[in-house]
């Protein structure tokens, strides 16, 4: 080989290095420009929800619709509590979404910790009816469930109304099941030789361990709660009952409705999960996926 | 290796400690949701109008068979269904891919516009989106006009008002499905593509002879909560387009509210809502059968 050859070799090797580098700079400007107007659109209903927040209905209805905050958001919270006393839902929301949280994870992780963690009579059995129930539509309980609710235990437009039936939550202890079968065993028996009881492990040894994982389901639970509709809707009847999606679909139907201070309901209902949301996308996006991780 | 030997009381506790810890959640699931399944099949076959003493029938079941109404419902929800879950699969897929990217600057910023949507609950964006497809003063009308198109009549016409529906379910769930498929994505080992572009394969056949295979349980999950999720769609009809016009964007959901919550005629709601779940599960058979092999 001569010293030309290998030198034109270089400059070949050079050549198609730069035009693969060029080939991806390509790709990767198609795929941005691609990306950039699609996540503008995602954005978009949310951003103009918040906008029209501010802005009092002649503006959201003029010919030049605003896109910049405007300073009518007070006057039309004003105008939505005197139509829904939104406060008073806010409220009942409130403590619906944390009392439902806090004892659906402590039936699931319960429950789960039981299936991951103990060989028991039936327990497959059992295990096997959860999950077969798994993918039985909500619809088909919801006849049964509000008869059961409404009339036998009279219980409509109370908070236990919309708390109980949804604390039957098959994912949950799936996911609990999951969580826990990472606990190693030998961390529990270290426990039980030490004298604790069954309960002081699950409680204080196994239950710390899967923290993230319980983050992770606190925040789906909550955000289930707070946005569920239709069964609030139905067991609860009276204005100051509703929880805040009940009322702010009250609203919805009306032909004669205040859409800015809709907006203000709707911004209200959805600001702080989007920002637990970007405070926690990670726990988040890892428990949405928690579910979908079969192997 | 010797093993302690275990006091009787101690053993006994042992034995009952899965069962109290499966206990609580039990009996929230056999009251609000197993037995409910149960029941609600049972009232399928009453008149629950005339009270507890009404004889079994199969009326519901007939009347089912030749209800107008109901046929609407399930071609409007099957339409939903074959258009929306695989654009919406389609898309999310896509997207996990772009998002999953190297070539992908501020991959945070992309994430988060795709996610956001997620955040927001079903009741606060059917708000929304009634609020941008209204005719005469909504963004997406002002949007047409400026790039010299006319105006869409969105809501008061069936074409467009079920368009409407489809549209606000991709904006809304895209990124959850999105989410999900990333997490697939990341589980795919960097091994497999080098490999095949060593031997050569281009990105377009790496994406159908890996990331597709490999994704398959995945897509699959999704698919089967999509489905099931699209055949109890009920806030967005319902408070969107309010099932108009006429019936054009009634479903089953809305038509199942419509008969027990509206007429309180439980027992022909539960014959549709045992529908929905017959369905729910075929379909599911189907594409387990169909996509489920070997995964």
């Amino acid at each position: 080989m001569t010293a030309h050859s290998t030198l034109d070799g270089v400059t070949q090797a050079r050549d198609t290095a730069r035009a693969r580098r060029n080939r991806e700079l390509g790709k990767s400007v198609a795929l941005h420009a691609l990306l950039i107007p699609l996540a503008l659109l995602f954005v978009a209903p949310l951003y103009l929800m918040v906008v029209f927040s501010t802005h009092p209905d002649s503006a959201i209805f003029s010919p030049a619709p605003p896109l910049a905050f405007g300073g009518a958001f007070v006057e039309n919270f004003r105008q939505l509590q005197a139509d829904t006393n939104f406060v008073r839902t806010l409220a009942n929301s409130t403590v619906i979404s944390v009392l439902y949280t806090i004892f659906s994870m402590l039936l699931t992780s319960m429950a789960g910790f039981a299936f991951a963690k103990y060989a028991f009579r039936g327990r497959n059995l059992l295990f096997g009816i959860i999950l077969a129930t798994l993918t039985i539509p909500s619809f088909v309980t919801i006849i049964p469930q509000f008869i059961l609710v409404a009339r036998d235990l009279h219980l409509s437009n109370t908070y236990w109304a919309v708390i109980l039936p949804t604390l039957a939550n098959t994912i949950g202890i799936f996911y609990m099941r999951q969580a826990f079968q990472t606990v190693p065993d030998d961390l529990l028996h270290a426990a039980r030789i030490d004298g604790a009881s069954e309960w002081r492990t699950f409680w204080q040894i196994a239950l710390p361990v899967v923290r993230p994982a319980l983050a992770a389901l606190a925040i789906l639970l909550f955000l289930a709660s707070w946005n569920d509709y239709l069964w609030p809707l139905i067991v609860l009847t009276q204005k100051d009952s509703y929880t805040m999606p009940v009322a702010l679909g009250t609203l919805v139907g009306l032909t004669r409705v205040s859409w800015g201070a809709l907006m203000v309901g709707t911004t209200i209902a959805t600001l702080p999960f989007l920002a637990l949301f970007l405070a926690l996308q990670r726990h988040f996006v890892a428990g949405i996926a928690g579910g979908a991780v079969k192997d | 290796m010797t093993t302690l030997p275990t006091p009787p009381r101690a053993r006994r506790r042992f034995q009952a400690a899965p069962y109290l810890f499966v206990l609580p959640y039990l009996l929230i699931f056999a009251s609000f949701w197993a037995w409910p399944i149960v029941s609600s099949f049972l009232l399928s076959f009453k008149d629950s109008r005339l009270g507890a003493a009404a004889p079994w029938s199969v009326a519901n079941w007939s009347r089912l068979a030749g209800d107008e109404f109901f046929r609407t419902a399930l071609k409007n929800t099957f339409v939903i269904l074959i258009i929306q879950v695989p654009s919406m699969l389609l898309m999310a897929t896509g997207l996990a891919v772009a998002l999953n990217s190297r070539m992908l600057r501020a991959r945070g910023l992309f994430r988060f516009a795709f996610f956001a949507p997620l955040v927001v609950g079903t009741v606060a964006y059917s708000a929304v989106f009634r609020l941008l497809f209204n005719t005469d003063f909504g963004m997406v009308n002002r949007a047409l006009g400026g790039l010299g198109l006319p105006p869409v009549d969105w809501l008061n016409q069936p074409g467009p008002a079920m368009a409407v529906i489809i549209l606000a379910l991709l904006w809304r769930w895209t990124g959850y499905n999105a989410i999900i498929l990333l997490a697939g994505l990341q589980g795919i080992r960097e091994e497999l593509y080098e490999a095949a572009s060593i031997d050569g394969a281009t990105p377009w056949e790496q994406f159908w002879k890996i990331t597709v295979p490999m994704l398959r349980p995945t897509l699959l999950f999704c698919l089967v909560l999509s489905l099931i999720g699209t055949l109890q769609l009920f806030t967005e009809p319902a408070l969107i387009t309010n099932s108009g016009p006429g019936n054009a964007t009634m479903t089953l959901g809305t038509y199942l509210y419509q008969q027990g919550f509206r007429s309180f005629n439980f027992g022909y709601a539960s014959t549709i809502a045992y529908t929905v779940a017959a369905i729910a599960a075929v379909v599911s058979l189907v594409q387990l059968r169909l996509f489920g092999r070997d995964t």
